[in-house]
């Protein structure tokens, strides 16, 4: 009796992956996922804290793939390593700060690195060829194989038929007559596959599954760096670029202004680590401060978060303002009307 | 038989669920883990991720702030 072969799955919780993997389970291989977790990953969750989203499934979409399939997921941080994937992309960005070449490479390659500690033999993932213009390009598919070291380890069963032979195929692990042809950013092919296999209630995320595909959270993150003169950032940065209006005043100090309740209930969770405030007077948003801000600047920072509260119109309103050893002290102030905020404070 | 608690608050999906993963590495079978979250997907994520690797739910509280699950190492 031969050996069951094993495969690891990148499973980023869309569809393709899920149908990939499920087309090679079905060839009788073993198969797990992995999920890795870059800090911009967009999910459920992140939309969830806006009460705007609050009808959006709240799941995670990788692990709900895993369970559709009936198989283990592994998720695995990669946050530090992937800094320099981003800060430093050999093969540069995308549309914004999309690094998807050098990602995806990065990702496989970590893939690579699993299988053989957990002695697997081969990687699958969900990639079809032209249906990314950065990383799933008929030109750069080879380019992920061998940057990665996958090599041929590396099998794309939806496009498979499309490409060179892999190890896999030559071997007959798997039966490259039962794998299939897509191309193309049309997704008639994967719609008709997942109804042969009876799936339903899929992800299918209109921007990608990261926020550096996002023009807005690109140009946060731009202003971040720009700001402090140095492309770094740590992951209480990154998550703050999620939520809140973003206000540049100057150089040295941002306002984030929560917009709603979900907003100002997760930013709490941060009020030791910035000096925050609110108005005491009028119902209000939470807003915090983040650089190194003068007493000025606070005054600044005050009015403006007057003007997202219900005393916008007062002449006066009472700003309570708490540092981060928690003292406070409470400053009245005239809240900014909406034309005296110059619009490029926004980032 | 132990029994820990995992600090995971300020954290978003899928942090909680990676850290409780990292966590019950560590465990035994039958220890319990409680975890104590603000994310409320963990409260859809880690039953999830305990179907998925064979742990047990033991319970589920929420409190205005809070989301903890309770879980028996499988």
């Amino acid at each position: 009796m031969s050996k069951q072969r094993k495969a690891v799955a990148l499973i980023s919780g869309g569809l393709d992956s899920l149908l990939a993997a499920r087309t090679i389970m079905d060839q009788g291989v073993h198969v797990e996922g992995i999920n890795f977790y870059t800090g911009f990953c967009v999910e459920g969750h992140t939309h969830a804290i806006r009460k705007k989203d609050k009808d959006k499934p709240k799941r995670n979409n990788a692990l709900w793939s895993a369970e559709q399939l009936g198989i283990k997921l592994h998720i695995v941080d990669i946050i530090e390593e992937y800094k320099d994937v981003l800060i430093n992309p050999k093969h540069g960005y995308g549309a914004n700060m999309n690094p998807c070449l050098d990602c995806k490479i990065f990702m496989v390659h970590k893939a690579k690195e699993w299988i053989k500690e957990n002695d697997f033999d081969f990687i699958i993932t969900g990639e079809v060829i032209g249906q990314r213009p950065m990383s799933q390009r008929k030109d750069t598919m080879p380019v992920i194989a061998e940057e990665s070291g996958a090599d041929e380890l590396l099998l794309r069963p939806l496009c498979a038929q499309n490409l060179p032979m892999t190890l896999p195929e030559r071997e007959g692990w798997v039966d490259r007559e039962r794998l299939h042809n897509f191309s193309g950013r049309g997704r008639k092919p994967q719609m008709a596959l997942a109804d042969e296999f009876g799936f339903e209630d899929f992800a299918q995320p209109a921007g990608g599954c990261c926020f550096l595909t996002d023009k807005s959270y690109s140009d946060k993150l731009v202003d971040l760096w720009s700001a402090r003169g140095r492309k770094e950032y740590d992951l209480d940065d990154i998550m703050l670029l999620k939520v809140g209006r973003h206000i540049r005043p100057k150089d040295n100090f941002k306002v984030i202004v929560a917009r709603e309740d979900g907003e100002a209930r997760f930013m709490q969770g941060y009020k030791k680590d910035f000096i925050n405030m609110n108005c005491s007077s009028h119902r209000g948003p939470l807003a915090m401060v983040d650089g190194a801000p003068t007493e000025e600047d606070l005054l600044v920072a005050a009015k403006l978060t007057a003007r997202y509260g219900q005393g916008r119109d007062a002449e006066k309103v009472d700003i309570t303002i708490r540092e981060k050893d928690g003292s406070e002290r409470t400053v009245q102030v005239t809240p900014f009307k909406s034309d005296e905020i110059p619009k490029q404070w926004f980032v | 038989m132990s029994k820990e608690t995992l600090n995971a608050k300020r954290l978003l999906c899928p942090l909680p669920v990676i850290r409780t993963q990292d966590k019950v590495k560590t465990m035994q079978i039958g220890d319990v883990l409680e975890v104590v979250c603000t994310d409320p997907g963990v409260m859809q994520d880690i039953p999830a991720w305990c179907r998925i690797n064979g742990h047990k739910v033991l319970d589920t509280l929420t409190d205005e702030m809070e989301y903890t699950i309770i879980l028996e190492v499988g």
